[in-house]
């Protein structure tokens, strides 16, 4: 069972410096061991080994971490991707439409590849339901699963995360943001207030 | 106007883009080097959609693109067209020859028309300047100009930016020379507001005849002989001389004007070795452009056409899903 994380102090911290590496950990344990479990017959190097594909901009740093958790356990290091969804998603009429200069980047033709969507917050399932469509759009994956830092309410959609590394308990009022340190890395993870949608 | 404009409204939650909106686009001359910049980082995310199997975005599902050409054209027109399929959207077209605006119908009058068709969004090519801020007045939905007149061809403007920041990196203080007809040019005046707020130093150049006056105050640098504007320069622009207008005196000969004015590969090594030569076509070969340059190497004429398609897209989805926040599109 994962923990239920609620937001402590007057900081509200949901995910304190400490416990980052320990939920990274899970994760990565649950992408290698867990998420195709069929492959425990065959010989560790004989598993194929799946593509981290972040979603811009908070999953692109969880995949990344992710990557160097795996390489240091496992011996070998997933490839890595990063998705921008700016293009599909489905408020562009609501919200209107939004500087960009990220963009998509596939290690290479998806078809036929194992893939584990990374983002950090899985919130109203909005932001991975346009990842999936832009995954389909560079072709057809064998088989995608759903991997995030914290998995908390509010879904809109029929979707669930494969592997969380963390429920959290907070309210459609609140935010899950991430703070990175200076080299970039993931520092700690708060709730804020959520900016109202204009 | 402010209202033509790329605004950043609001202030955006911490982890999403700023919000860009573009109601309208006119001309260059409205927008601001950061507005400019945005719409260009925008169009190079578009570019990697064009190198992708499936070169589509779902964008623009449901909006409805009109074109409006008055005057001819081939590249713009099929440059918009493409780049609007590619976003998904619908297109309809309508070319002036074949239509009721040569049974004497006026160009509102056409317009209202094919409004009540309900596009979303109206591209329109015109011979006169400032027939697409008119269109602004009688239509409600979002217009973007394809060129008007003498005025601007803010797209080919774009384009010719996007081209040269690909090749430059930061245009800021980097020599650029215009070279030809300026006089008749919508693709110069356009180069010289958009390259001038990207912080380049612009310099023209032409004949006496073909110079207009006050050229100056839109933020060049005028010369009359061509050589001081190729020295140095970082990259250089050749413009069409327009043929059709050759009878007005403003140059004795064709073969005059590539003797004086043309680009070839001695004047060539005016500029920065490697300089890239950019032409917005159709080309004259042997006038104002020696075809040794036109298909040399420094040449980028063809990327500009391939560069002219995503800049497009970014026109049109930052148009069209601005005018969607006014409730026009659900």
């Amino acid at each position: 069972m994962r923990p239920v994380l609620k937001p402590d102090g007057p900081d509200r911290v949901l995910v304190g410096r400490n416990e980052v590496p320990v939920l990274l950990r899970q994760m990565a344990d649950a992408i290698t061991v867990l998420a195709w479990p069929r492959d425990g017959v065959l010989a560790p190097d004989a598993r194929p080994r799946p593509w981290l594909v972040g979603i811009h901009r908070g999953g692109v740093h969880v995949a990344r971490e992710l990557a160097d958790v795996i390489a240091l356990s496992e011996g070998w290091r997933p490839l890595l991707g990063s998705i921008d969804v700016s293009f599909y998603r489905d408020d562009v009429w609501l919200r209107g439409p939004r500087a960009t200069d990220r963009g998509t980047d596939l290690p290479g033709d998806p078809t036929g590849q194992r893939i584990v969507l990374v983002d950090d917050v899985l919130f109203t399932g909005r932001t991975t339901r346009a990842a999936l469509n832009v995954l389909m759009d560079f072709g057809r994956p064998e088989a995608v699963r759903l991997c995030v830092l914290i998995e908390r309410g509010g879904r809109e959609l029929p979707l669930a995360a494969d592997f969380a590394g963390a429920h959290a308990d907070v309210g459609p009022a609140d935010s899950v943001e991430l703070h990175y340190d200076a080299d970039g890395r993931i520092g700690r993870v708060g709730v804020e207030a959520r900016v109202a949608r204009a | 106007m402010p209202t033509d404009a790329v605004t950043q409204t609001g202030s955006p939650p911490p982890t999403a883009a700023p919000r860009v909106a573009l109601r309208h686009l006119l001309g260059l001359e409205d927008l601001s080097g950061d507005q400019i910049t945005g719409i260009l980082d925008l169009a190079a995310q578009m570019k990697a959609v064009n190198a992708r199997r499936i070169k589509k975005l779902p964008t623009l599902r449901g909006v409805t693109v009109l074109t409006l050409f008055v005057e001819p054209s081939t590249r713009t027109r099929m440059s918009f067209e493409l780049a609007a399929k590619r976003l998904s959207a619908d297109v309809m077209s309508f070319s002036a020859a074949t239509s009721s605006l040569s049974k004497g119908e006026t160009l509102i009058d056409t317009a209202k028309n094919l409004e009540a068709m309900g596009p979303d969004l109206i591209v329109i090519r015109h011979g006169a300047a400032g027939a697409p801020r008119l269109l602004t007045q009688h239509v409600g939905c979002g217009v973007v100009s394809g060129g008007d007149g003498f005025h601007e061809h803010p797209t080919q403007g774009l384009l010719d930016a996007f081209t040269l920041r690909e090749k430059l990196g930061s245009l800021a203080g980097r020599k650029i020379a215009i070279v030809g007809d300026i006089l008749h040019s919508r693709v110069a005046r356009s180069n010289i507001w958009g390259l001038g707020k990207l912080g380049a130093d612009v310099h023209v150049a032409g004949p006496a005849t073909m110079l207009p006056a006050g050229i100056e105050d839109m933020g060049c640098t005028a010369h009359a002989r061509v050589e001081p504007a190729l020295e140095g320069a970082d990259a250089v622009m050749m413009l069409r001389v327009q043929r059709e207008r050759m009878d007005g005196g403003f140059f004795p000969s064709a073969h005059e004007f590539h003797r004086f004015f043309g680009l070839d590969e001695e004047r060539l090594k005016l500029c920065k070795p490697g300089a890239p030569v950019l032409h917005p076509g159709p080309m004259n070969r042997g006038v104002e452009i020696a075809p040794e340059v036109a298909d040399g190497p420094q040449s980028v004429i063809l990327e500009q056409v391939e560069n002219g398609v995503a800049v497009r897209m970014a026109v049109l989805y930052l148009v069209a899903a601005t005018h969607g926040l006014d409730g026009r599109v659900d």
